[in-house]
């Protein structure tokens, strides 16, 4: 075949790759980028319920974003956010390079370790809103934990969890926590094992500890899928919803200590207040956007270095 | 000696590991295991006091809870399935054909495509949340499963996981000899292509399934008819409901139905599942 031929050959081809995008491109647009401009769009206008008549919408400008951070509690729905999602995250991570680190090491040769991961990950699976559910029963003042407590004789009074600003958030990270762990504790033990295992043999023959094997190879090579983690973690994390919506019943209590970013969009858009909803909508877009810029530049270095 | 003592040492770690393994085990399973144990028991041995054990009430709970004509449970189960099942097919299929689109042709705008791909795959839903309500507003699909099912066609990060099945596992050999075989470009993606997939199509069929049946925050913003209402809508109704006047056992038990099925099938799966959660992530 002459090298002309060839080329018309893949030319002729090459059409069926946008053909295949195209369903992609097309749903694409119509139901996330065409709705997100939109979005974007009403945050200009001034457009509530106010009783049964509807204000707006009205051209404003940056009033719903000026609005955002001067009168409404912006910042401390964020700070809220955050310290649940640093709450769950420390433990979490934490947990996880332990737990992935003993799972690969061929020198411990754990039992059962199958079991253990299955049993860890699980949580994962679990419908977030019915799992906070059934931490709303299980922690309610007379629920079975707060019974336990007192059988055992740890408490005298049963406590009151939902009502204190720290049981609520603790709470969430809590449940967070166990529903992450085991994902992460996989995700690192994938990294781990792509390691050289030379490099331990080596450490090993130098009569290096557990700890120093951890500390000076396994830390350092794993320092890109650990920023790779948090990262998208911490994108996972101001998307957090549905856990405390149910556990608040939306509310975000007690005195909306536990009211997350997207809980307040929820509540604008159910409240039909358009223009502050589109603002905080672009507010939390720029914040993921640039994470996602971050984890977007992880990604195609990784590729590109294979 | 000093082997024996090292010897000694490793056994006590061992030891340390084992009962730090089990202590996150029982951390994950006791709060099923209550839902389990209360799902089981009467209202009356609820608010009575803790037990360990089962009750006898399993059946009635679970006929009360199918027959409770306000909170439709069963309803909201099969609403459930329906949209779950449509959008694990229109994801999967379309992820593939998104995925195999960048694996096998050279286009110009390859690789720009890909990148907008890995771009948009971390954007959050909910930005567009407000648009996307109002649009269905205006398309009357508010109240169908239609806003649901059919953005599952683009899934980023299902087709970043095909997209990296293929690299390891579809060599283009097998598209040039269908195309010397004479086979059309589209059939040989249906009939060839697809089937070699089949691995990768179980193990996001379980993620798309899972996530779509825990999905809340869209459904929230779509489904307001009782009978449309899929599980997670009523878990948020019960949330919202008097919870003094509520029978404990039948409670537990609806949560049961909306945990114990996704926990069933992953206990089936399990080994499936666990290998997937590495395969579409950065290798390090």
């Amino acid at each position: 075949m002459s090298a002309s031929q060839k080329k018309k050959k893949t030319v002729s081809y090459n059409k069926w790759g946008y053909i295949f995008l195209l369903p992609f491109f097309l749903i694409y647009c119509v139901f996330s980028l065409v709705p997100m401009l939109s979005t974007f769009y009403y945050s200009f206008f001034e457009n509530y319920m106010s009783g049964l008549n509807t204000i707006g919408p009205n051209f404003v400008g940056f009033d719903n974003f000026i609005k955002l951070f001067t009168e409404a509690d912006l910042l401390k729905y964020l700070e809220n956010t955050v310290i649940m999602w640093l709450l769950g995250f420390i433990p979490q991570i934490a947990v996880s390079l332990m737990l992935a680190a003993w799972f690969t090491n061929n020198r411990l040769k754990l039992k059962a370790s199958g079991f253990f991961k299955t049993v860890i990950y699980m949580p994962n699976l679990i419908m977030a809103s019915a799992f906070s559910m059934l931490f709303f029963a299980l922690f309610s003042n007379n629920g079975p934990i707060n019974m336990l407590l007192m059988d055992a004789g740890v408490i005298e009074e049963p406590i009151h969890y939902m009502s204190s600003t720290w049981g609520a958030r603790g709470l969430i990270a809590l449940m967070n926590f166990l529903m992450w762990f085991g994902n992460t504790t996989i995700l690192l033990m994938a990294g781990m094992m792509g390691i050289d295992p030379s490099l331990f043999e080596a450490a090993e023959v130098d009569g290096a500890t557990s700890s120093q094997v951890f500390r000076t190879i396994t830390m350092p090579l794993l320092k890109p899928i650990l920023a790779y983690v948090m990262v998208t973690s911490l994108i996972g994390g101001l998307q957090m919803f549905d856990l405390p919506q149910i556990l608040t019943n939306g509310k975000g209590g007690p005195d909306r200590t536990t009211m997350t970013l997207i809980m307040y969009l929820n509540n604008h858009l159910f409240s039909k207040n358009y223009g502050m909803a589109g603002a905080l909508s672009v507010i939390i877009f720029i914040v993921t956007g640039a994470l996602s810029v971050l984890v977007f530049k992880m990604l195609t270095s990784q590729r590109e270095e294979r | 000696m000093k082997k024996e003592t090292s010897r000694l040492s490793i056994t006590l770690n061992k030891t340390v590991r084992y009962v730090v393994l089990i202590f996150f085990t029982v951390l994950c399973l006791f709060p099923f295991y209550l839902l389990f144990i209360n799902a089981t028991r009467a209202h009356v041995d609820i608010q009575r006091g803790f037990s360990v054990l089962p009750g006898k009430h399993f059946v009635i709970n679970s006929l009360n809870v199918l027959n409770n004509e306000t909170i439709l449970i069963l309803r909201g189960m099969i609403n459930s399935v329906i949209v779950s099942s449509l959008t694990v097919v229109l994801s999967i299929y379309f992820s593939v054909m998104t995925a195999y689109a960048i694996h096998a042709y050279d286009f110009r705008l390859k690789k720009a495509a890909f990148n907008f791909i890995l771009l948009v795959m971390t954007i959050p839903t909910q930005v567009s949340a407000l648009g996307f309500v109002k649009m269905i507003t205006a398309m009357n699909m508010k109240d169908t499963f239609l806003p649901l099912i059919i953005p599952a066609i683009v899934a980023p990060s299902c087709v970043f996981f095909m997209k990296q099945y293929m690299e390891s596992s579809l060599p283009l050999e097998i598209v040039e000899a269908a195309r010397i075989d004479g086979s059309g470009e589209f059939s040989t993606f249906n009939r060839i292509i697809l089937p070699i997939m089949k691995p990768a199509l179980a193990v996001q069929a379980i993620f798309g399934f899972v996530s779509s049946w825990n999905n809340y925050f869209t459904p929230s913003l779509v489904l307001t008819k009782a009978e449309m209402k899929t599980l997670p809508l009523w878990i948020a109704y019960l949330r919202s409901a008097d919870f003094t006047k509520f029978d404990m056992g039948q409670l537990y038990m609806m949560i049961a139905f909306s945990i114990f099925p996704v926990v069933i099938v992953y206990l089936v799966l399990s080994k499936f599942i666990v290998q997937g959660v590495t395969l579409g992530s950065v290798k390090g």
